[in-house]
């Protein structure tokens, strides 16, 4: 096995550069080592001036996300020998603005899933605050794959649509409104239709797919938009066919 | 509190799909038969007395201007995605969408013209 | 506060986005198959007109269908309405949570009854068009 491998890094420095330009590293080329090990060997040993996100290198903290190779990837579980001889080319999240070097400005999707409230709705006037809402494991096993996202974009990175329109609500915005919908204790499904069901909520979907093949917990926000779909086309249909005072 | 405006999207989204379970059912075997198979001598065309009679049945009309209805909405809907993804046209959105499904407006009505004074 | 201001980098999507991943590429050939359907109904409207206009313009429609160019566009059509079954039957069970007595169903049991059902439909059409 060779001793190094070369990372391209994109850098950006807003004070001075017009746009990213392309700076390369030699890291060792170690059979246990991530990206994300590199990109900490270049910043320790390197080049300090390197901006970068990440966590707890073990693909729950979702930071770490970037464009490897032109995919969205954890660093933090890609590994350098899979895409050895090399160069790796490390750029940031596609589809968000560059703050620097490799960091995105994320505003944009935490506005997004806060936008289908992401907590349980329900009327707890009937509940005894003394005792924890039962839930069966059948009835956690409905919404469990939809709570399985660590908020790290690579499914937004992956959407050709939300490329494109930015004012697309996004796949793990409303993979995570039907973790709550899908949530026996939660009762607030209407309430996050109105979001839902806009011109740029499930609608703007035209099921690539990208979102499902890009995420690293499984969560299958694909399935989850259409599924979605579905229960809100449903709703257009009641709303329109019933007079108000019939629909439920 | 206002209602908020009935947006056409869902009700355009399962025209959409009944058309696409539509056509993944009966467009693979009609074009075989009559793309490749009669024309080929493969199998026997229906005589013209056979064809007409099927075809004048009012059921058979019913259906065949169901049938190209729901394929036209289906195929507006993925080419107005398509046009404006692929192209990047966001801006002429409205635009796009109107072209598209009124093309398959007017391709049904035709449709409706053929099956009721041409049969 | 220093007082520096964001200077925020937007990337732009490339206008040929949807070659430069197989994925993509192969999501806008499945969009695309929509043209099939089109060409679809205008060559099932020409038949129609045809079988309405006559025996003879019946005639003539089954020998200029036997003509290279026609047979060629079909071909291609064939093979994009093909396409768009199977793509459709591979992503419906993706779509779709159906439950059977409290157990899920299986993707590949949604999907081996889309084919089936496509099966019957296709020997449906073709008794009534071919047999009777």
């Amino acid at each position: 096995m060779p001793e190094e491998i070369t990372l391209r890094v994109s850098r950006y420095r807003p004070e001075t550069d017009a746009g990213p330009t392309f700076q390369e590293y030699a890291v060792p080329l170690r059979e246990d080592w991530a990206v994300l090990d590199a990109l900490n060997y270049v910043k320790d040993e390197v080049d300090p001036t390197l901006a970068y996100r990440w966590s707890c290198r073990m693909g729950i903290c979702g930071s770490c996300g970037m464009t490897v190779n032109g995919e969205p990837r954890l660093t933090c579980g890609t590994f350098l020998v899979d895409h050895a001889p090399g160069p790796i080319q490390v750029e940031p999240l596609r589809n968000f603005p560059v703050i620097r070097d490799l960091v995105i400005e994320m505003t944009d999707f935490m506005h997004k899933l806060g936008s289908i409230q992401p907590w349980i709705i329900r009327d707890e006037s009937a509940d005894d605050a003394s005792v924890e809402l039962l839930q069966t494991p059948s009835e956690m096993d409905e919404y469990r794959r939809y709570s399985m996202c660590i908020n790290c974009m690579l499914c937004y990175s992956a959407c050709p649509v939300y490329g494109l329109d930015s004012k697309f609500i996004g796949p793990a915005a409303i993979a995570l409104a039907q973790r709550y919908n899908l949530d026996s204790r939660d009762e607030g499904a209407a309430d996050r239709l109105t979001v839902l069901s806009e011109d740029e909520g499930v609608w703007a979907c035209t099921f690539v797919g990208e979102c499902t093949r890009a995420c690293p917990k499984g969560v299958d926000p694909a399935g989850a938009i259409q599924r979605a779909k579905l229960v809100a086309a449903n709703e257009a249909v009641k709303a329109f066919l019933l007079p108000k005072w019939a629909r439920g | 509190m206002n209602e908020p405006r009935t947006s056409p999207e869902p009700f355009l989204w399962l025209l959409f799909s009944a058309g696409g379970v539509v056509a993944a059912l009966t467009v693979p075997v009609l074009l075989f038969l009559f793309g490749l198979a009669f024309p080929l001598g493969w199998l026997d065309p229906p005589s013209y007395v056979d064809v007409h009679g099927l075809l004048h049945n009012p059921l058979t009309r019913l259906i065949v201007v169901g049938l190209c209805g729901l394929t036209l909405m289906h195929a507006a809907h993925r080419l107005r995605h398509t046009v404006r993804d692929g192209l990047q046209l966001q801006r002429h959105g409205d635009a796009i969408a109107a072209a598209c499904y009124g093309a398959a407006a007017l391709g049904t009505a035709f449709a409706t013209y053929v099956v009721l004074t041409r049969l | 506060m220093s007082g520096y201001q964001q200077r925020l980098y937007r990337q732009r999507v490339p206008l040929f986005w949807w070659l430069s991943r197989r994925s993509y590429f192969a999501f806008v050939v499945r969009e695309l198959t929509s043209l099939a359907v089109v060409w679809f109904v205008v060559y099932l409207l020409w038949l129609v007109w045809a079988v309405g206009s006559g025996p003879t313009a019946y005639q003539r429609f089954l020998d200029r269908s036997a003509e290279p160019w026609l047979v060629a566009i079909n071909v291609v059509a064939l093979a994009f309405a093909i396409y768009h079954t199977v793509t459709w039957f591979a992503v419906t069970p993706q779509a779709m949570v159906l439950r059977v007595r409290r157990r899920r169903l299986p993707g590949q049991a949604i999907a081996g009854a889309l084919y089936l059902a496509w099966l019957a439909v296709s020997a449906v059409l073709v008794w009534f068009v071919v047999i009777k």
